[in-house]
C-alpha cells in the first residue's frame, strides 16, 4: 500500500455536512475569514485590470470628481449662487465630491459583480460575499488617488490641518460598511432580476441630488432636518466635509446626523447580510 | 475503518423549466404580474398551482460512499446528472433534499483556467486561478517554477493571456489545477479539450494523481481514460444511481444502456433464394463487446433451397467512417459449403483481432463465385467495439490513432563501442565559432 494513502487514511478531518438549508441562515463569517486571500487577490485583479491599457490609467480615478467640481462651481457656484457655508465653492463641491464618488462607484460596481461574476460562481465554491467585498474594496484605491488632489486643494487655498481629519478613517469606514450593504442587496437583487443594472445609475443621481454635495445641508429648513436625516449619506458628507476642512468650516459639527447615519449605515449591512446568504444558494441556478 | 471521505444519502436536485424557470425576470415583469392580478379581467384567471410546474429532478435518490484514496468514476449519458453531483459536491449548487458529508479538503476541476482575466499576465493568472482553487499564496509561490516548467512556457509567463494561443492558456491552466493539493478531488471533463498531445499529458497527470493517494471523482465520456484511472464506477441514469461496482462492469452497464439498434442480424423471412438468415457475434464481453487482442468469433446461418456451385461468403469490417479496415472470406473452392440444399452453419475463428478500440460494422457479401451473381449484400449490421481494456500501457490510447496493431518482433543488440565516426581536424567550423 502506497505510504501517502495511509497517510490521508489516518489524518482526521472535520465532517462537512451539506444539506438543503432553511431560508434564514448564519451570516458564516468564518468562511470569509479563511478566504481571505482570495478577497485580497479579487481587489488586487480589479485595480490592476483598471488600470492596465488605458490611456490615462491612474488620472481616471482623478477625473470623475475634479471635472464634476468644475462644473459644480461654474453652474452652481458662480451662475447659481449656492450658499458654500462661507468656503470656497471648489473646496466645498470636492470635499463632498471626493467620498461620494467611492460611494457612488462602490454601489455600481458591487451591484455589477455577481453577475459579472458568473463565470467564477458557476464554476467553483467561495463565500459569495466576497465578490461585492471585492468591489467595494477596488473603490478605495480610487479614492487615495482622488485624495491627492484634494491635498493640493488644500494647499492651494491654504487650508490649515485641523484635528478633526482624525475622523477621517471611521468615516470612511461608515461609508464602506454602507456601501457595501447597499452593493450587497443590489446585486443579489441584479441576479434575480436583470433590469436592476439599470436602475443602479437612476438611483445614484437622485441620491445625489437628496445629498448635501453641491448644497449645504444648512439649506434645509430645521423642520425638515430629521427626515433629511434619513438619508445616511447627509450626514455622513456633511462630516467629511467638517472634518476635512475643519480650519475653515465654521458649522458645528452635527452629531446627531452622523449618529443616525451610523445607526442607518449599520442595519442595512447586517439586513443586507442576512438576505444576500438568503439567496446566496439559488445564485448559480439562477444565473 | 476509517470514516468514509464522502458519505452521500439520498441527495435530490429538482430544477423548474419551463416558465417558472425563466432564469431572469424583470422588476417590470413582476409589477405587471402583480398589476394584472388587479385587473378585474384578468384577475380570476387560474394561476398554476407551484406543485403543477414542469420540473426534472436532476438527481434522485443517489446514495453512496467514497473511501479515503479510492478514485471513483462517474459515467452516464448527456443529462443523466453527472455534472449536477459533481456541482452538488462542490457546493456550487445547493441540494434539493438529502445530505453529504464530506471529510478533508475539496478541490474542484469542473473547468480549467476559472478565473483567468485576459489582461493579466501568465504569472498574475497563477496566483489568482490558484487562490480561486484553494491554495493560499505561498503554496502557489512555492509551485510557482513546477507550475511553468509543467505547462512549458517560460519564456510567456510574464505577457498578458489574451497574446497566448489557446493551447498556451489550456496548458497554463490545467498546470496550475495539476497541481492542485487537496485530499480531494472532482475532475468534470476536463480533459475533453485540447489537442491529442494535450489530452495525454492531462491524462498521465490525473493518473498520477490518482495513484498518489488522493480521493478522486472522475466524470468523463472517455471511456479509456475512466477505465485507465479508476477502479470504481457509478452509472447515473435520468438522475438515478443505477450500477456501483468495479470500473469495468459500471462501462458495460452504461454501454448496455447506450446500445442503438440489434446486436445480431436475424432474418427468417422464407426465401426462394439462398441467403444468410442469422449472423452473431461471439465477442470477450456481452453486447458485442471485443477485447483487442482477443479472439472473436462470427456465426452464420444460411439457408439454401437449391445447390450453389462456388459460393463465397466475404465479410468486410467498416469504421464508424464506414471504411473497410479487414476482410475475411471463404470460397467453396477452400472448403465445401452449400453443396446442397438445406440450412448450414458457419462460424468465422479471429485468433487475435488487431483491430485498434473503435466502433465497427460488418458488411457481407454471399454470392455464387467470387464476383459472381450476387445472392445477398448485407450493410451496417452487428455493430460491435474494439476496447482496450486491461491492455495498459505507457502512453494511454487514444481514438483515432491508428486503425489496427500489428504483430511484430524486435531485434536490437550493440554493434559498436561509442567513438565519434570520423576524426575532426583541429580547427574545426565548431570551434572557430564558439571562440
Amino acid at each position: 500500500m502506497h505510504p501517502a494513502m495511509n497517510q490521508s487514511a489516518t489524518r482526521e478531518f472535520p465532517v462537512l455536512v451539506i444539506e438543503p438549508r432553511s431560508t434564514w441562515v448564519a451570516l458564516d463569517l468564518r468562511s470569509l475569514w479563511e478566504y481571505r486571500e482570495l478577497l485580497y487577490l479579487l481587489v488586487w485583479r480589479d485595480v490592476k485590470v483598471r488600470y492596465k491599457q488605458t490611456l490615462l490609467g491612474a488620472a481616471w480615478a482623478i477625473m470623475q470628481p475634479l471635472i464634476a467640481m468644475l462644473i459644480f462651481t461654474v453652474f452652481f457656484g458662480k451662475l447659481a449662487h449656492v450658499p458654500s457655508d462661507g468656503i470656497p465653492y471648489p473646496l466645498f463641491a470636492y470635499a463632498g465630491l471626493m467620498p461620494w464618488t467611492f460611494f457612488s462607484g462602490a454601489i455600481t460596481n458591487s451591484g455589477n459583480s455577481l453577475v459579472g461574476g458568473a463565470h467564477l460562481i458557476t464554476k467553483v465554491y467561495f463565500p459569495r460575499m466576497i465578490i461585492p467585498g471585492a468591489a467595494v474594496l477596488a473603490g478605495l484605491v480610487d479614492l487615495a488617488i482622488a485624495f491627492l488632489i484634494f491635498a493640493v486643494l488644500m494647499a492651494w487655498y491654504q487650508v490649515p490641518l485641523s484635528a478633526g481629519l482624525l475622523l477621517v478613517p471611521p468615516l470612511l469606514l461608515v461609508t464602506s460598511i454602507l456601501a457595501l450593504g447597499v452593493g450587497m442587496w443590489l446585486s443579489a437583487l441584479n441576479v434575480k432580476y436583470r433590469d436592476i443594472r439599470f436602475a443602479i445609475p437612476f438611483l445614484i443621481q437622485i441620491w445625489m441630488f437628496v445629498t448635501p454635495i453641491i448644497y449645504p445641508s444648512s439649506l434645509m429648513p430645521q423642520k425638515y432636518r430629521l427626515l433629511y436625516s434619513l438619508n445616511p449619506m447627509a450626514g455622513i458628507i456633511e462630516a467629511f466635509r467638517v472634518s476635512l476642512l475643519g480650519g475653515v468650516n465654521r458649522a458645528q459639527f452635527n452629531w446627531a446626523s452622523l449618529s443616525l447615519a451610523c445607526a442607518i449605515a449599520f442595519v442595512v449591512l447586517i439586513y443586507a447580510a442576512y438576505d444576500f446568504r438568503r439567496m446566496e444558494k439559488h445564485f448559480a441556478d439562477l444565473i | 475503518m476509517a470514516e468514509p471521505a464522502i458519505r452521500v444519502t439520498n441527495l435530490s436536485k429538482r430544477y423548474y423549466i419551463g416558465a417558472r424557470a425563466q432564469a431572469y425576470h424583470t422588476v417590470r415583469e413582476t409589477i405587471a404580474g402583480s398589476l394584472a392580478r388587479l385587473n378585474p379581467a384578468t384577475a380570476f384567471r387560474k394561476r398554476q398551482p407551484a406543485w403543477k410546474h414542469p420540473e426534472i429532478w436532476a438527481l434522485r435518490d443517489v446514495s453512496f460512499e467514497v473511501q479515503p484514496g479510492e478514485v471513483i468514476g462517474i459515467i452516464g449519458r448527456n443529462g443523466a446528472g453527472k455534472s449536477t453531483l459533481l456541482k452538488t459536491l462542490a457546493r456550487i449548487t445547493e441540494p434539493t433534499a438529502g445530505r453529504i458529508e464530506i471529510r478533508g479538503r475539496v478541490g474542484s476541476l469542473l473547468e480549467i483556467g476559472t478565473g483567468f482575466h485576459p489582461e493579466l499576465t501568465g504569472r498574475e493568472n497563477i496566483f489568482l486561478n490558484g487562490a480561486i482553487l484553494g491554495m493560499n499564496r505561498r503554496e502557489i509561490a512555492r509551485k510557482f517554477d513546477e507550475i511553468v516548467a509543467f505547462a512549458e512556457l517560460d519564456e510567456f509567463i510574464d505577457t498578458p493571456v489574451k497574446r497566448y494561443s489557446s493551447g498556451m492558456y489550456m496548458r497554463l491552466a490545467f498546470a496550475v489545477a495539476a497541481h492542485l493539493q487537496s485530499e480531494i478531488l472532482f475532475v468534470d471533463e476536463v480533459l475533453a479539450v485540447g489537442d491529442s498531445l494535450f489530452q495525454k499529458k492531462c491524462l498521465g497527470k490525473m493518473g498520477e494523481v490518482a495513484r498518489a493517494g488522493r480521493t478522486v471523482l472522475f466524470v468523463s465520456h472517455n471511456m479509456e481514460a475512466i477505465a485507465d484511472i479508476t477502479k470504481r464506477g457509478l452509472v447515473l441514469s435520468k438522475g438515478r444511481l443505477v450500477y456501483e461496482g468495479p470500473t469495468i462492469d459500471a462501462l458495460l452497464e452504461y454501454r448496455s444502456e447506450m446500445r442503438t439498434g440489434d446486436l445480431n442480424h436475424i432474418d427468417l423471412e422464407p426465401s426462394n433464394q439462398p441467403k444468410i438468415t442469422r449472423v452473431e457475434l461471439r465477442t470477450t464481453h456481452p453486447d458485442n463487446v471485443q477485447v483487442h487482442g482477443e479472439p472473436m468469433e462470427i456465426e452464420f446461418k444460411i439457408a439454401t433451397p437449391v445447390a450453389i456451385n462456388g459460393a463465397s461468403l466475404s465479410l468486410l469490417i467498416c469504421s464508424a467512417h464506414q471504411q473497410p479496415v479487414m476482410h475475411v472470406w471463404t470460397f467453396d473452392s477452400e472448403r465445401p459449403m452449400c453443396r446442397e440444399s438445406g440450412v448450414f452453419h458457419l462460424i468465422c475463428r479471429i485468433p487475435k483481432l488487431h483491430l485498434y478500440m473503435g466502433n465497427y460494422t460488418c458488411t457481407m457479401y454471399f454470392s455464387e463465385r467470387p464476383g459472381g451473381e450476387r445472392f445477398q449484400t448485407l450493410e451496417g449490421v452487428c455493430p460491435f467495439e474494439v476496447v482496450m481494456y486491461g491492455r495498459t500501457h505507457d502512453f494511454g490510447w487514444h481514438p483515432g490513432a491508428c486503425t489496427y496493431i500489428e504483430d511484430c518482433r524486435w531485434d536490437i543488440e550493440k554493434v559498436d563501442e561509442f567513438r565519434s565516426l570520423c576524426p575532426l581536424p583541429a580547427t574545426s567550423t565548431f570551434e572557430m565559432v564558439h571562440s
